[in-house]
């Protein structure tokens, strides 16, 4: 069993592939990561406008997006649009479905936290002179954040987690290169290897998110 | 040909979309058992780590944490790999269905067992005390007065969880199952044309818009 899932040999031999495959999944985390938040703040900066022409329509966008799994999106880019003669190619598809996915969660978590900021701050804040864009990005953003701190970075867990997908459309990350380490040895120890990379990689961020959200349920009632 | 012509002949074949449509329909029903499968294990298994953990015994507590720690750290398709691929060296040789089903039910008990135990411990001390005082012992008292408490206020982030992990069943179609994308994804490369990853991807929207909407639902009627 050590010998087939645990081979020294093999991982000395695996790990050169297995680290450039974690630089990699770092880099488009630290891309995709910031371009979600982007999309995400302004679905919900566009979702406080209460004009039903705008309201509307985003919520439809934001719930489409949320029902497709992000995997048939990626696809759907990867293998459908080449037809239409558009070559995107794997790190391009992988932006777009991410940014796609990804913007329409922490669109609702950021909706969420926005919500969650008594109206009276604007009031207030439009009262002192400030335009209501001012006054959404100075006073109502910064408490909607803390508020909703938690599930921005449950979110981003989610979203490096996510980042393993994109060994579908062949970008050499941590996931691709140890298949391909698998395929080249015939066994299955650079998979395990990267299992415990991921796992020492994100096991602080499960820690500190396990201690927050057990505050935050045992807050609700 | 127009631009629109071409564009509705390559997404909207009728022709492609007559032959391959009976392939994603059965894809929908895999998805569907899969789903459901995954959903009924992995709350049932988190509900029973999480009832365990209630007993407090140290070392087993520690156990778990571990475990829930691992299987929501890491990527539900790194799962799928190490259990489709891995398992075989074992000789134990799991299908693609079953190593979804297994992947995504760990996954999910993780998810759900932090859930549960976040609901049991927002239970005040005084119900358990209330309740053992009046004569019922420490299962009847978990089991009917702290646990249907506590589920209660788990629905909202179980919900919305839960459906997350469901849509993840897509995955099963890196491990050759036949589910919708699979289905859709063979039939593009028979037909050479992407309408059936057109109709797939319908078939995902009918399947979980109303879920999505549902959560949405869910979470304002328990707040």
């Amino acid at each position: 069993m050590i010998e087939t899932f645990f081979n020294v040999r093999i991982m000395a031999q695996a790990w050169p592939i297995i680290l450039a495959g974690l630089g990699n999944t770092l880099l488009l985390s630290l891309l995709v990561v910031p371009l979600g938040l982007a999309g995400g703040l302004a679905l919900a900066l566009l979702s406080t406008l209460r004009n039903p022409w705008v309201r509307w329509p985003l919520i439809a966008w934001v719930d489409f997006f949320r029902a497709f799994p992000p995997l048939v999106l990626l696809i759907f880019l990867y293998a459908g649009l080449p037809f239409a003669g558009l070559e995107l190619g794997g790190f391009a598809c992988v932006g777009i479905a991410f940014f796609l996915n990804t913007g329409s969660y922490y669109g609702e978590v950021f909706r969420a936290g926005i919500e969650s900021v008594p109206a009276g701050q604007i009031e207030a804040a439009r009262s002192t002179g400030l335009s209501r864009l001012q006054a959404l990005i100075w006073i109502v953003l910064p408490q909607a954040i803390r508020a909703v701190l938690p599930d921005l970075l449950s979110n981003t867990l989610e979203v490096v987690k996510l980042t393993s997908l994109a060994s579908v459309v062949a970008l050499p990350e941590l996931l691709f290169q140890a298949r391909q380490a698998q395929s080249l040895t015939y066994n299955p120890t650079p998979i395990v290897a990267a299992a415990i990379v991921y796992f020492l990689l994100l096991w602080p961020l499960v820690r500190l998110l396990s201690r927050l959200e057990n505050r935050a349920i045992a807050s609700r009632r | 040909m127009s631009n629109w012509d071409r564009f509705v002949e390559t997404f909207f074949n009728a022709k492609v979309l007559a032959r391959y449509w009976p392939d994603i329909i059965d894809g929908l029903w895999v998805t569907i058992g899969l789903a459901a499968a995954v959903v009924v294990t992995g709350l049932v298994a988190g509900l029973a780590l999480a009832l365990l953990r209630s007993l407090g015994v140290r070392v087993l507590n520690w156990a778990i944490i571990f475990i829930v720690d691992v299987f929501r750290a890491l990527p539900p398709l790194v799962i799928i790999v190490l259990i489709y691929f891995g398992l075989p060296s074992l000789d134990i040789v799991p299908s693609g269905f079953v190593s979804t089903w297994a992947s995504l039910s760990l996954v999910l008990m993780a998810f759900s067992e932090e859930i549960f135990w976040a609901g049991l411990t927002a239970v005040p001390r005084g119900q358990w005390e209330a309740s053992r005082s009046t004569g019922l012992g420490f299962g009847q008292t978990l089991l009917w007065v702290v646990l249907p408490q506590a589920l209660r206020i788990t629905i909202p982030p179980l919900t919305n969880r839960t459906i997350a992990i469901t849509k993840g069943t897509a995955l099963g179609s890196v491990v050759a199952v036949s589910e919708i994308l699979g289905q859709a994804s063979s039939a593009v490369s028979n037909s050479y044309n992407p309408s059936p990853l057109t109709l797939g991807a319908a078939a995902y929207l009918v399947l979980f818009i109303p879920v999505v909407v549902f959560g949405r639902w869910v979470e304002t009627r328990f707040r």
